[in-house]
């Protein structure tokens, strides 16, 4: 068990809601971003005089960009539908962080100067003037919301949170408030190509050590090519499958995986990452230049194929986005989707009989599987609605002999966000994962309870990290998380394909 | 002509300009502005005809709310149904001669009354019981319940208590339709009926009562889930492109 200055909620026979306890999380924020960090992606250095006066104007702008910004603040009719769905409420009490709370934060701000009610009545309807105080929850709550579109789900008009916080964290950086986290990777993205930061060279000699280590444990050259002009496939992982546990054993599942299906594939050291946190902060601009690189690494590399590694906002933004962001990719091979998802690639090949998997290689293991929030409610696998939650599980199944799901109300749509993504997984709210990962953790310790289970398989890097870290603090060990290409890559007998 | 007819048709006119436009207005708030990314809330149907169905069903079976919630999707499945009756079994006042349907619709107006009043107190309750949804009620979200109780209450008083004269109120609707106002019979439960029914929709368009044309216009739930397949591009957005990677 780790040590907290918190209280690490208790896992219980069922997950309970709580009893509203106002202002629990009211001191949670992530660190400000520092000029510097501001300037590299063209937003003020720090809070613009007449900060109140440009947020609106941005919020006025941004209304009549998207829709689902206005449609949204307008058709809330508060009816709680969403009040016990979000894992930040359920893991915390703290009323703000039901999502109608939430999005009332900028509602609020909406009416008053946006609708006729809010100009004449601002008591009656909820109106509010933007202050310093609401300012501080703004960017404290929409720091407290992983843009997971759980709420989304059970909205009888659609409304959906993570627009909102996309929308208000863009405000933020507008007027100089950005966060620390989020914008410095971006700015990392545009200057060296991945979240880390992690140049060329180094890249280079991380994969040549990968090599070594599977010729070591397998005796078989399994490649791990970078910058190879004129490759079939380019793959986009996320860059935390270069370097971290259990990442990186997806990676090597990856890299197997080709390796069978004899396809030159090869990773692009201009573009070594998926990840594209400027979604998070709601920044089309950015979020496309992020995009565009990727195009480019494409194009460079004459490649006929696009395919995504294990991450979940990555393959939102990959598969709802690039074709708008980047496309069209008409350059590529139109006879396989842009892009595809490794899981998509991999299930194809299992389909056709093209991969020799040995269950018995994963027999230590009892698996469980957790959907990744973007990955279930944002994209697609395959070609049928669902195949996001059949695809990956196929997969698992294929790869070990010990499957369980857990709680039916957990997984597939309505499946609990880890508690770190959106941009949320920075160490300072590490009180905020411990307490949202609560909702995943106890149906978690359901299946643990109930079936032995002693893994839980994820396909997002965020997801990864943040469990990796919080179960822990809730006496479940680190290593119970493994990448679902790491079964794939443990079972796959390499040098028998036909 | 008394002051009294003049006074409700001037009123009755206004608020049905209010509600024509003011909606109006909105809605085309709506259609102008630009989806600029495709974002259906998954699992979502491939094509536009199944996102339309997906609409459909929302519209028709609350089904998002069904998931959520089954005490709110009953109560609000009542109280929407109960409307749905009244508004078609007031549907004889209007018309001239009366459909067929209308005249079948007119016994199971009362019943549809009824649900609509127990649906209404059902939400009341839980807006009052429940903590969570008590936190996130304003003042107008009371309001506006207790309204459309108010309007309720008053529609099966005149049916219970005053036997008003409905074919002279006939005559008065059909005035104000054709443009040749006729008396209004002066019951003042009617009276009251009809300014809630007035208040209604003046406040409409300025109200969460917008989740009705709302929910047509909901991008997570309208849009086919087919980014892949189809090049989504707005307006802005493809100025944005041929501006190079600009300031959005």
């Amino acid at each position: 068990m780790a040590k907290t200055d918190f209280e690490v909620p208790a896992l219980r026979d069922y997950l309970r809601t709580p009893d509203l306890r106002p202002g629990a999380m009211a001191k949670s924020a992530p660190f400000k971003a520092a000029p510097r960090h501001q300037q590299a992606l063209g937003f003020p250095e720090a809070l613009v005089p007449d900060w109140e006066r440009v947020a609106v104007a941005k919020l006025g702008d941004l209304l009549g960009k998207y829709r689902s910004l206005r449609v949204h603040l307008d058709s809330c009719v508060k009816c709680g539908a969403c009040t016990d769905k979000c894992h930040y409420f359920l893991g915390t009490g703290d009323p703000k962080n039901m999502p109608v709370a939430r999005q009332d934060l900028l509602r609020s701000v909406y009416r008053r100067h946006f609708t006729l009610a809010g100009k004449l009545f601002p008591r009656l309807v909820g109106a509010r003037d933007l202050d310093a105080a609401l300012l501080d929850e703004w960017y404290g709550y929409f720091h407290q919301c992983s843009q997971c579109r759980r709420c989304s789900v059970f909205c009888p008009y659609g409304i959906d949170t993570a627009e909102i916080s996309m929308a208000a964290r863009e405000i933020l950086d507008e007027i100089g408030v950005g966060q620390k986290y989020c914008n410095e990777i971006i700015a990392k993205v545009h200057a060296i190509g991945n979240n880390l930061g992690l140049p060329g060279p180094a890249l280079a000699n991380t994969l040549e050590g990968l090599e070594e280590d599977v010729k070591e444990a397998t005796g078989v050259d399994v490649r791990f090519p970078l910058d190879v002009e004129g490759a079939e496939v380019l793959l986009i992982p996320p860059s935390a499958d270069f370097f971290a546990e259990p990442h990186i054993d997806g990676l090597i599942g990856y890299a197997k995986v080709f390796h069978q299906a004899g396809v030159r594939w090869t990773l692009s050291s201009y573009a070594s990452e998926a990840a594209n946190f400027a979604m998070f902060i709601g920044n089309y601009a950015q979020m496309r230049k992020v995009a565009l690189r990727i195009r480019q690494a494409a194009i460079d590399l004459k490649v006929k194929r696009i395919v995504v590694g294990e991450c979940g906002h990555a393959w939102r933004v990959a598969y709802g986005f690039w074709n708008t962001l980047a496309g069209p990719f008409d350059f590529l091979d139109p006879r396989y989707p842009v892009p595809q998802h490794i899981v998509e690639f991999t299930y194809d090949l299992i389909r056709r009989g093209a991969l020799k998997l040995d269950k018995e290689a994963n027999d230590h293991m009892k698996v469980t599987f957790h959907d990744s929030c973007n990955v279930a409610r944002a994209t697609r696998m395959g070609d049928l609605p669902g195949g996001q939650f059949v695809l990956p599980r196929a997969l698992i199944k294929a790869s070990c002999n010990h499957y369980f799901d857990m709680a039916p109300d957990t997984i597939g749509e309505k499946t609990f966000c880890c508690g770190g993504g959106g941009g949320l997984l920075t160490d300072e709210l590490i009180e905020l994962r411990v307490k949202g990962a609560l909702p995943r953790v106890q149906a978690l310790h359901e299946v643990r309870q109930e079936h032995g289970v002693t893994h839980m398989a994820a396909i997002c890097a965020i997801c990864k990290s943040q469990f990796t870290k919080v179960l822990p603090y809730y006496g479940i060990p680190m290593d119970s998380v493994v990448s679902v290409h790491q079964l794939v890559g443990n079972a796959i007998r390499l040098g028998t394909s036909s | 002509m008394p002051l009294l007819t003049v006074t409700y048709a001037l009123l009755l006119y206004a608020a049905a300009g209010i509600f024509v436009v003011g909606t109006g207005w909105r809605i085309y708030g709506y259609a102008r502005t630009p989806a600029p990314l495709k974002i259906p809330t998954t699992p979502a149907p491939v094509t536009r005809l199944g996102a339309a169905g997906r609409v459909a069903r929302e519209v028709v079976l609350f089904e998002s709310l069904f998931k959520s919630d089954k005490w709110t999707w009953i109560f609000a499945a009542a109280f929407h149904l109960g409307l749905l009756l009244e508004l078609l079994r007031h549907l004889r006042y209007f018309l001239q001669p009366i459909g067929t349907w209308v005249t079948l619709v007119q016994p199971f107006g009362v019943y549809g009354g009824m649900a609509m009043l127990a649906g209404l107190a059902g939400l009341l309750g839980r807006r009052l019981l429940v903590a969570r949804v008590r936190y996130v009620s304003g003042p107008s979200d009371y309001l506006m319940l207790l309204l459309l109780l108010a309007t309720g209450l008053s529609g099966f008083s005149i049916e219970l208590l005053e036997r008003t004269d409905i074919v002279s109120f006939k005559v008065f609707v059909l005035g104000l339709e054709y443009l040749d106002w006729q008396p209004l019979p002066g019951n003042p439960l009617l009276l009251a009926h009809l300014t809630l029914v007035a208040v209604l929709l003046i406040v409409f368009p300025f109200s969460k009562l917008l989740h009705a044309p709302g929910i047509f216009f909901s991008p997570t739930r309208n849009q086919a889930d087919d980014a892949r397949e189809r090049r989504h591009l707005a307006p802005w957005a493809a100025r944005l492109e041929r501006g190079g990677a600009g300031e959005v």
